[in-house]
């Protein structure tokens, strides 16, 4: 590989240059905040002429993934990009893409779900969809966005996974952030994705196949099975595909990254950018000399139970932090599954929930001290005083 | 002109039998009178309706050739994706031959759920072949009224009652809404003129982008009617002009068939039961109006003809300086 060039990139870009490096056949997608600059981006590369991708600017996001579905059935390496409402208007597509096990990629960025409507960012969209059957990969910074890009189309096309995946970052905090991004050489990367080789395609004219059909009660179960074993299998599967991403790249990718864990008493659980400042803060705290960590899970979907226990094995206490609400009365999406991820295990920290930042409302250095102060007192007293709080919200 | 014993002979069979389509059903006879108008290898996609539920259900199909369904709302969407990945693989070289697209969609996923995405897909220019077959009701969830519903006919939301008439407004004009896109060809077919359909399918599939074909597909479950009277009920409401057939090419309207003797519409409405309560007296006025408004479309086409064919009207000049 070519010595790695260091660029000025947003998240938006990074997601656009690895798409422009991906060179899918297809790419179906509809502009909307905070996304746009993707398709803007990728628009310009193709009027360009620098991909041989075929655009398809459909007139809503319902058409971006119905378009996707057809251009992937139809044997093509397709992507879209969304946000937000455009995820919601999806909802019923991101279904039926999963469910006929069709390997998409779609960057997605992080925004607020109407009403009301908001443009920043919170992770209610993404989270909306976790039952949709995509994998989810959450990212904290630019260069993550880069290299999950092209990761996810390994992941997606695997022969024994041919799952979607949606790749996700912060809207404007990390979508518009400009940051130092290193890009790897085009050759590199294409040898890395391969050539897409579908099994089945509608073009396949002379091995006729129908797509969709009608699924009843006595199939219809079998096949979801199927779908969720498929799930399933990621866990054992992507562990390889992030070694091979090593050797070729020389960048460590994990369903988890835990800092400053291997000691630690209490410890936070963090996804996307927050991660980042939560890492400040745990450096600060370790200065004073206390026994503070981070974990931020990569992947929300599948979700790597076995790799968040392992990481958290020896905490006391632990603070989930929620970018979104999931209106259970019960505490955000992240936070329900960690805990009961713990249930019935050796390990059993006290676990706190933290709902912050909806609608783009900043989170500060000081609020992830203030949780890290409130969880060194529940290590000491051994008691969750409030198990569901909201941080930097008005009373 | 399409001469069917030769089409039998060199067109394979796409929609095999066995399928669940109601005998007399409109929609199966439309699938193979469309598929009979192109020889190149074909890529079909459906709409959530009848015809994709009873030609799929798994693990049989009915389909000798590729064949995608997704949703209700979105078949243009979903087949100018499968367009656009022939188009870019076509493009690098992985696929070499020929392949004709076409879209099948109910009055229900056309006229209204997938009016949208079927505006983009046309003005995005795909090519493809959409086929509206058009039963004028959702008659795979039990007949309730759509855009397409006639006015006065009885359907299960906006059935006939005391209170009620059956449907109240009037049906949309979806082919001259599709042709405000200015696509290259547009037309209105019936199964009862086999050889005008057939030929219009031809012309569709060799437009030069996408084509659009409205075709009247008989349902004896919403219409009321016997199942061996499909075609003649189907040959009235074209001699009634209650279903012109007409086509318009790059824009020009053209009327295929003009009837000798035009019928009045309750010939064609009278034999389907949704229509049975006009015959009323209290419904005389109804049924007055549902003629005039036919005879009002009918006129507007002629002129539109006329018009079109004959290229005469004279615009406005431009001043010289």
């Amino acid at each position: 590989m070519e010595k790695v060039k260091l660029v000025p990139f947003s998240g938006n870009q990074s997601a656009a240059y690895a798409m422009k490096q991906i060179e899918p056949d297809v790419v179906a997608a509809y502009p909307i905040t905070p996304q746009t600059e993707i398709v803007m981006g990728f628009s310009q590369y193709v009027a360009d002429g620098k991909v041989k991708t075929e655009m398809i600017p459909v007139e809503s996001e319902h058409s971006a993934m119905s378009a996707c579905i057809g251009a992937s059935a139809g044997g093509a390496r397709t992507m879209t990009a969304t946000s937000s409402q455009g995820l919601a208007l999806m909802w019923e597509m991101l279904y039926i893409a999963a469910s006929t096990r069709l390997p998409i990629v779609m960057p997605v960025v992080n925004r607020a779900l109407s009403g009301p409507i908001n443009i920043h960012c919170d992770h209610s969209d993404t989270m909306g969809t976790r039952d949709s059957g995509w994998l989810q990969i959450y990212c904290e910074n630019a260069q993550e966005v880069y290299e999950s890009m092209i990761l996810a189309v390994r992941i997606a096309e695997h022969p024994d996974i041919q799952l979607p995946v949606m790749v996700c970052q912060d809207g404007f905090i990390t979508s518009h952030a400009v940051e130092g991004v290193q890009l790897f050489d085009d050759k590199t990367v294409k040898d890395f994705i391969g050539e897409y080789k579908p099994r089945f395609s509608l073009l396949d004219i002379e091995h006729p196949v129908t797509v969709g059909p009608l699924d009843l009660q006595d199939y219809y179960f079998e096949h979801k099975m199927q779908q969720s074993d498929a799930m399933k299998r990621t866990l054992s599967i992507i562990p390889d595909i992030f070694s091979e991403f090593e050797k070729k790249f020389g960048k460590k990718h994990n369903f988890v990254e835990g800092y400053k864990l291997e000691d630690a008493e209490v410890a936070i659980c963090a996804l996307s950018s927050t991660a980042g400042t939560a890492r400040g803060v745990v450096d600060k705290l370790r200065k004073d000399g206390h026994k503070v960590g981070l974990l931020k899970p990569r992947f929300f979907r599948p979700f790597p139970k076995d790799a968040i226990l392992k990481s958290l094995s020896k905490i006391k206490a632990l603070a989930v932090l929620d970018r979104s609400e999931s209106f259970s009365a019960g505490g955000g999406p992240l936070f329900t599954e960690v805990e009961a991820a713990f249930y019935n295990e050796k390990s059993n920290p006290l676990i706190a929930d933290y709902i912050y930042g909806l609608g783009g409302r900043d989170i500060f250095e000081a609020d992830i001290e203030n949780v890290f102060r409130q969880l060194i007192d529940i290590a000491k007293s051994g008691k969750v005083k409030e198990k569901i709080q909201f941080i930097g919200v008005r009373e | 002109m399409a001469n069917l014993k030769e089409l039998s002979k060199t067109i394979p069979e796409r929609l095999s039998g066995g399928h669940r389509l109601c005998a007399g059903c409109g929609a199966s006879i439309i699938v193979r009178q469309v598929l009979m108008g192109t020889k190149d290898p074909v890529v079909v996609a459906a709409a959530t309706g009848c015809l994709e539920v009873a030609t799929t259900i798994y693990p049989y199909t009915a389909w000798e050739v590729p064949f995608i369904h997704s949703a209700f709302e979105n078949v243009a969407a979903t087949i100018s994706g499968v367009e656009t990945a022939y188009r870019s693989l076509k493009k690098q070289g992985k696929v070499t031959k020929e392949i004709k697209f076409i879209a099948f969609g109910g009055d229900g996923g056309t006229y209204d759920i997938g009016l949208q995405s079927l505006s983009g897909a046309l003005e995005r220019g795909h090519k493809f072949v959409y086929v509206c077959y058009d039963n004028g009701a959702y008659m795979n969830t039990g007949v309730q009224r759509s855009g397409s519903t006639p006015r006065g006919a009885s359907t299960t939301t906006a059935p006939y009652g005391e209170k009620s008439y059956g449907k109240s407004q009037r049906r949309k004009d979806l082919t001259a809404i599709v042709a405000a896109h200015r696509i290259p060809y547009v037309a209105q077919c019936s199964i009862s003129h086999w050889n005008d359909l057939i030929t219009k399918s031809e012309k569709a599939f060799q437009a030069d982008g996408p084509a659009f074909l409205n075709i009247m597909a008989v349902c004896h479950r919403g219409w009321g009617i016997p199942q061996q009277d499909a075609v003649d009920i189907s040959k009235l409401a074209v001699d009634s002009c209650f279903w012109p057939l007409y086509e318009i090419v790059n824009g020009k309207l053209k009327i295929n068939y003009k009837p000798k003797n035009k019928l009045p519409v309750m010939e064609w409405a009278k034999r389907q039961a949704r229509f049975n309560h006009l015959a009323k007296e209290e419904y005389a006025s109804l049924v007055a109006e549902f003629q005039a408004d036919i005879d009002a479309d009918w006129g507007r086409l002629l002129k539109r003809e006329a018009l079109d064919q004959s290229g005469t009207v004279e615009l406005p000049k431009e001043k010289a300086e």
